[in-house]
């Protein structure tokens, strides 16, 4: 049989199957879970600052309760813990809330530092000009906090994009758990995962210049 | 008391701000020690004193941006600092200090300017989504207040355009755009360039002129106090040391510590 390390053939015929899962799966899951992590980090960041305890405690709690986790134990306990106790969330439904909420947790520090970095007077401007708490946030605040931290929520992004492959603890066949299965059956592994890799590689690299050149364009 | 109050001071029935023995502490540093003082309708106040005096913290006061630690602070016969409730007075409420602070307006030393905002929507944002107006009626108020200020022609440019006496001018147009009846300005020209400040104080010259808004001034120009105020407030350690017209303060001043400030902000220059 043949044993060769590197199989071209072998590679061409598979390199479709795995594309299809990247492009099915890998980047549906990075987009949904990006759009959770974006509003409920900022929903959290928000919150956080409050002063009332009932909104400020809970945010605190699931931000450090989240960041002091491993993503594949939460996967576990939302996807089989919660099945047991009778919510049962399809795999790619407690996937997509992991992923969405573990990354809300982290970007909600990086709104928290773009908020902290909105000058005392333009919160006082604010008032001076007796604008609602609402209309401060919407017009003033957070316009300035999202051009801070834009750069760093495309970081976290693409973060959270190599981070789908933990999928493969409840079974979704995002494009890592393909190229595993490919691999499983057909004990050839080296091919498949680096097609994976090179996937991986070939979508972040270039969203990564791309955010390098985003920072210096707003002038970090 | 420290408090020499000279002849002008009007009834408590007429004036637009009254000070009831007002302290304010931060911590264990008390920065207005039990003060009291009236203004009426349309006088233009300079206050001047040591920096650390408390003058600013007056403005703060009054802008809300700072919650008074004991006394009540009224303002056009109504509490700004507390609420009527049962005729007892409390503490207000952010609710009600949204809807008492409509009237007055305050101009910072660092402009405060909103930067994701052009200058024209910067003046626009207020009487907008405040006092409900709609957006041409607001832009041409802005218009307006841009050509009185002198800066008709950069309406759409960002703040980072503009130099520093061209942005202050701005936030004076921004302030005036919520027609206040207070207008509190806070050392609006010790973050200018020198050779800005002459032609800045000619638009507040300008405005004190042709319009009857009450304004408290804290300002190091003392040729800009005496020329536009008709009454000079002089504050040292979180009193009122000495309060009468600018001719009396700056010509023949009572009080040694107003005789020794002025000496020497004047050496100073």
């Amino acid at each position: 049989m043949d044993r060769q390390v590197w199989n071209w053939d072998f590679a061409a015929e598979q390199f479709p199957t795995i594309l299809e899962a990247f492009l099915k799966y890998t980047l549906g899951i990075t987009a949904a879970s990006a759009v959770v992590a974006i509003v409920l980090g900022l929903v959290l960041a928000i919150a956080r600052r409050s002063h009332v305890k009932w909104i400020s405690w809970p945010a605190y709690s699931i931000v450090e309760f989240v960041r002091s986790t491993p993503i594949p134990v939460q996967l576990f306990f939302v996807y089989v813990g919660l099945a047991q106790v009778g919510f049962r969330l399809t795999a790619l439904v407690a996937g997509i809330a992991v992923l969405g909420v573990h990354y809300a947790a982290y970007m909600s520090e990086v709104y928290r530092a773009g908020i902290d970095a909105v000058p005392k007077g333009q919160w006082e401007a604010s008032i001076a000009l007796s604008l609602s708490p609402r209309r401060t946030w919407q017009a003033v605040v957070l316009p300035q906090v999202v051009r801070r931290v834009l750069p760093s929520i495309g970081n976290q992004i693409i973060a959270l994009f190599k981070e789908t492959p933990f999928l493969i603890v409840i079974g979704v066949s995002e494009m890592v758990t393909t190229a595993f299965r490919i691999g499983s059956q057909s004990f050839r592994y080296t091919e498949v995962i680096t097609i994976a890799g090179l996937i991986f590689l070939a979508a972040s690299y270039p969203t990564s210049v791309l955010m390098r050149k985003l920072e210096i364009r707003l002038g970090h | 008391m420290a408090t020499e109050t000279t002849g002008t001071a009007p009834s408590a029935s007429e004036a637009i701000i009254k000070f009831d023995n007002v302290v304010k502490r931060f911590g264990s540093n008390t920065v207005l020690d039990g003060m009291d003082f009236t203004i009426a309708p349309g006088e233009r106040v300079t206050l001047i004193g040591p920096s650390g005096s408390g003058k600013t913290t007056i403005l703060r006061l009054l802008m809300t941006l700072e919650k008074v630690t004991d006394g009540v602070i009224w303002v056009e016969g109504e509490p700004l600092t507390h609420e009527r409730k049962n005729d007892k007075l409390v503490p207000a409420s952010e609710k009600y200090l949204r809807e008492k602070r409509r009237t007055i307006g305050m101009v910072f030393q660092q402009f405060n300017l909103f930067p994701n905002m052009t200058v024209e929507q910067n003046i626009m944002e207020a009487p907008i989504s405040v006092l409900g107006r709609s957006k041409s009626e607001a832009q041409k108020r802005a218009k307006e207040l841009l050509d009185r200020v002198g800066l008709g022609d950069r309406a759409t440019a960002h703040p980072t355009q503009l130099s520093g006496g061209q942005q202050q001018r701005v936030a004076i147009a921004r302030a005036l755009a919520m027609d206040p009846d207070i207008l509190l300005l806070d050392e609006v020209t010790s973050a200018l360039d020198p050779e800005l400040v002459a032609d800045f104080l000619n638009v507040l010259r300008d405005i004190a002129e042709t319009t009857d808004i009450t304004m408290l001034i804290v300002t190091h120009e003392m040729h800009f106090a005496r020329d536009v105020s008709d009454r000079v407030m002089m504050f040292d350690s979180g009193v009122i040391v000495e309060d009468g017209p600018p001719d009396k303060i700056f010509g023949a001043p009572d009080n040694p510590r107003t005789k020794q400030f002025l000496k020497a902000v004047i050496e100073d220059r």
